[in-house]
């Protein structure tokens, strides 16, 4: 493939086992929370990433981190396969690829200042210390638009937004190429959410970053992608480019989320057609068989019931895993 | 005549840092069977405002330090301890955002919802076994006769959110207070479940008021709203009106922030600037200052008042915005 | 929002402090926090502050009653009770320090490792610490007297190995609990080692328990140390021991009340003050109440 591929991933799956007893552990049953999927993202593209929850997109983005080592499958970042790789080459690696969490108030340790927080990336990866360090401490923070008079102090004098700041400076600290953006936002006040998506888009644009943004909020995932991949119970349903997605959604899971979608305006709601789908979605335990979508899906035929749809190119650069696309 | 009428409700919150007033002089009407939608960011007092309405404020460190709440006529902040429990779930009921905090995980949801018809409702074993099933069924849980005798953990999400509706509408309230109802589960089940909602109530004839920090669940879903900021109402008005003319800085911020999926994608978001107020040390004069780029010399002295602007629409707000 | 900001600086300074705003709110807490304060005083100058050498007998004042030279009387042996008690709280001081820290250097690491690791090694660790557990506290510490023989080191040294599973535990229960934070998840994402990742993230996030059980159990050791010495287990006898002194003066109560009343009342005064103090922090401490 073209070598503006920075990441590969081939037939990933994580199945996490459900055990029982303690000394000798008997496998009861699996959840696959991750179940074969392939995608790739370009350099400098941001990959966005929806589904609901439990459908395994937090998991897809830790296995991508090898952060959970993945069951079976392949991830190529610059052309290197991750999942074979030894613990400590591993964590040489983790200078290029960050993530920025989803909960600003857990994923900052307490009881370190900001500074503490922001220079520990370069603490365990080089050898940069005392006013050197303060110095690029400072710089980080102003790039992320922080206060740099704010170092000495604790999270929990930060606001929710200023928070997300602080671990966005730790995720640059080692200038990364790529970074998983884990729901970064939906933690954050409505009034906030634009800060941060403006900051990320200012900081792809000078740090030459790539992103995988995972999200279940479609309108956000719209302005931000270049991309989007639609997941569903453990399976890419959708991939296709922005624009042709929003606009000719091909999965009827796709096309159901869509319309699911609030927009506030009463007048453009009160002439909405929703979609609004049967049941709830199963568990990731006890799949059904055929398509996963077959028990929810309000145009399924007896096929789906049977055959599990593969991912298929149907237009240039537009997937699709449905048999009646 | 109206159901409910709140009018300037002050709650604070007495903590160690200092008195946080949640919320600060608030006050609105709600008609009969009418779905009034209460908007606003976390720590905006709109949950606070609700509770108090019910008077289930942990005192301390909170306490309802004034106004008056007339529900039918009958001051809530007079009545005795009994009378308010006889309100609470029979007059008014609640639901929650996370049906697991509300609900018994060591009891069925059958004994669950028997409970509020046999202490309200006078119903005895058999009857009430009959109404649960017909209250299940009128919420869409597929299956009743089996799921009476099942668990709250063993409902997913989406379904112990159509228990807690059940629930709330069991003994034929007035009104439904239901705070971030879809906060906590997913689109495709919050478009479910806010149909189930509107459904029911209007043909019910429940009066409904919608707490939410999502625009777009109120523009569906309400005939009149109220945005919140800082412990006070900004701006009220009939939802069609607000959205398509708001008045308020903040209420033009917060549409213009968010990116829409009916619209052309906008090359970059329109954020407010600055940070969420601090209620303990909020500024003199209007608390939205900071943040607001209309922002004049007298915002900083004086706290604004509502005032009307258009047809049932006020706003808090000193700067007469051109239209 | 500068103002703001300037404003919200003055009131933070740092978690120390906050720990003691919270603290000074409750009045039991600072009553505890007085005693333990009066008590490491005394304990760190007992020189300048006992008016006699608490081991200049004179038998011919034996049982003197309290008097304005010696406020608390004298004992059999006609020695001060009052310089007494204020040079056995060295020996106290100093028992408390030795058992915790046994309890903390060797039931923390095992604690941490444990949770931290998780799986066999988790499970092998605990079933060792749940034997500790079950073994009787005063057993065991008798158990190390027969073998290491009676003095004040084997005492502190059985107590403080009795101590090991409680910390061990506990450091196991809030490590559990933190390990799952997303902090700890962003550490490993950024490289960091394990070792960095407990040292800087697990221990510091889990001290505040342990903060609180060090201070209760202060208050426990002094009570061994008291219960040994008063059985003859403990100090070999003239040394200035609040157990031992109880022990001397039990013989007299009937006739010289006071010989065995101070040490005892100091004895129960201190561990309540420790007491205090230790629920006090447990309130300060939790993070529930943080704004």
């Amino acid at each position: 493939m073209a070598n503006d591929i920075l990441i590969e991933i081939k037939n990933l799956s994580m199945y996490f086992p459900i055990t029982k007893g303690i000394i000798r552990q008997q496998k009861i049953a699996e959840v696959k929370a991750v179940d074969g999927v392939n995608f790739f993202i370009r350099k400098g593209e941001t990959l966005g990433l929806v589904g609901e929850s439990g459908c395994g997109k937090t998991t897809l983005g830790r296995c991508l981190l090898q952060l959970i080592r993945p069951t079976s499958g392949e991830v190529y970042f610059e052309g290197v396969d991750l999942c074979t790789m030894a613990s400590d080459h591993l964590r040489s690696i983790r200078q290029r690829m960050q993530i920025i969490f989803q909960d600003p108030f857990d994923s900052l340790d307490p009881r370190m200042t900001a500074g503490e927080i922001v220079a520990e990336p370069l603490r365990v990866h080089t050898r940069i210390r005392g006013r050197e360090l303060r110095e690029k401490i400072a710089e980080l923070l102003k790039i992320v638009g922080l206060d740099p008079s704010m170092t000495e102090r604790y999270p929990h004098q930060f606001s929710g937004g200023q928070r997300q700041r602080l671990g966005i400076a730790r995720a640059l600290a080692i200038r990364p190429s790529f970074i998983v953006c884990d729901e970064p936002i939906s933690a954050l006040d409505v009034s906030i959410q634009a800060q941060i998506i403006n900051l990320l888009e200012d900081l792809q644009g000078e740090f030459d970053l790539t992103y995988l943004f995972i999200a279940h909020d479609l309108s956000v995932v719209r302005h931000i992608s270049h991309r989007v991949a639609v997941m569903y119970l453990g399976k890419i349903v959708e991939v296709a480019n922005r624009d042709a997605l929003y606009r000719v959604a091909k999965h009827p899971y796709t096309i159901a989320l869509l319309s699911a979608v609030p927009i506030p305006d009463p007048i453009v709601e009160a002439s909405r057609e929703r979609i609004i789908l049967r049941g709830e979605i199963p568990s990731p335990i006890a799949l059904p068989p055929g398509c996963n979508f077959h028990p929810r899906c309000p145009i399924g035929v007896e096929i789906c019931q049977k055959e599990i749809p593969s991912l298929r190119e149907i237009e240039e650069g537009h997937w699709v895993a449905c048999h009646l696309a | 005549m109206s159901l409910l009428q709140v009018r300037d409700l002050k709650t604070y919150f007495y903590t160690d840092a200092g008195v946080v007033r949640a919320v600060d002089g608030v006050s609105y009407d709600l008609k009969e069977g009418e779905t009034l939608g209460l908007v606003g960011e976390s720590g905006c007092g709109k949950s606070v405002s609700a509770l108090s309405i019910l008077r289930l404020i942990a005192n301390p460190p909170g306490k309802i330090v004034g106004g008056e709440i007339f529900f039918e006529g009958k001051d809530l902040l007079k009545i005795s301890e009994k009378e308010i429990r006889n309100i609470r779930g029979n007059h008014i009921a609640m639901i929650f955002q996370e049906p697991m905090t509300s609900l018994n995980p060591v009891l069925t949801i059958g004994l669950q919802i028997g409970e509020a018809l046999e202490l309200h409702r006078n119903m005895n074993k058999k009857e009430a076994r009959e109404e649960i099933l017909r209250l299940l069924r009128m919420v869409g849980i597929p299956d009743p006769e089996r799921r009476i005798g099942d668990y709250p953990h063993q409902f997913s999400g989406g379904m112990r959110q159509r228990v807690m509706i059940a629930m709330a509408l069991s003994c034929n309230p007035k009104l439904l207070i239901a705070d971030e109802p879809t906060t906590a589960v997913d689109v495709t089940i919050q478009a479910q479940l806010l149909e189930v909602v509107k459904e029911l109530t209007s043909r019910l004839g429940t009066a409904v008021m919608l707490i939410t920090h999502n625009l777009g669940v109120v523009a569906r879903h309400v005939n009149r709203m109220a945005v919140m900021y800082a412990g006070r109402i900004i701006e009220q008005g009939p939802a069609a009106e607000v959205y398509a003319h708001p008045w308020h800085p903040y209420t033009i911020g917060l549409l213009a922030s968010v990116p829409r999926l009916d619209k052309p994608r906008k090359e970059r978001l329109v954020p407010i600037d600055g940070q969420p107020p601090n209620l303990i040390l909020l500024p003199p004069g209007c608390s939205f200052m900071p943040r607001c780029s209309y922002r004049m010399e007298i915002c900083s002295k004086e706290r604004p008042e509502l005032r009307p602007v258009g047809d049932g629409h006020f706003t808090a707000c000193w700067a007469n915005m051109e239209r | 929002m500068g103002e703001m900001n300037e404003k919200s600086e003055k009131r933070e300074r740092g978690p120390v402090w906050d720990v003691f705003r919270r603290l000074s709110k409750r009045i039991t807490a600072m009553m505890g926090l007085v005693i333990v304060v009066v008590f490491l005083l005394s304990a760190l100058f007992a020189p300048l502050l006992a008016p006699h050498d608490p081991y200049e007998h004179s038998l011919a004042d034996k049982l003197a009653t309290p008097s304005w030279d010696y406020p608390l009387g004298r004992d059999e042996l006609g020695r001060c009770i009052l310089s007494r008690i204020i040079y056995g709280a060295r020996i106290s001081l100093l028992i408390g320090l030795i058992v915790i820290s046994i309890g903390i250097f060797v039931g923390v690491p095992i604690g941490v490792v444990s949770a931290y690791f998780g799986g066999k090694v988790d499970f092998i660790v605990q079933r060792f610490v749940d034997t500790m557990l079950a073994f009787p506290g005063i057993l065991l510490a008798l158990l190390l007297i027969a073998m290491l023989g009676v003095g004040l080191h084997n005492v502190m040294i059985a107590v403080g190995i009795s101590t090991i599973p409680i910390y061990a535990r506990l450091a196991r229960s809030s490590v559990l609990a933190i390990k799952s934070r997303q902090f700890v998840e962003a550490a490993r994402s950024i490289g960091s080692s394990h070792l960095r990742i407990i040292l800087q993230h697990l221990i510091p996030n889990s001290l505040s328990p342990i903060i609180v059980q060090s201070t209760l159990h202060m208050a426990t050791a002094i009570l061994w140390a008291a219960g040994l010495g008063f059985l003859g287990l403990g100090v070999s006898p003239p040394t200035a021991e609040w157990g031992a002194m109880l022990n001397g003066g039990r013989l007299y109560i009937r006739v010289a009340y006071h010989v065995a009343t101070f040490p005892g009342l100091m004895i129960f005064v201190t561990v309540l003050g420790f007491n205090l103090l230790g629920d006090g922090l447990r309130d300060a401490l939790d993070p529930r109440l943080k704004t």
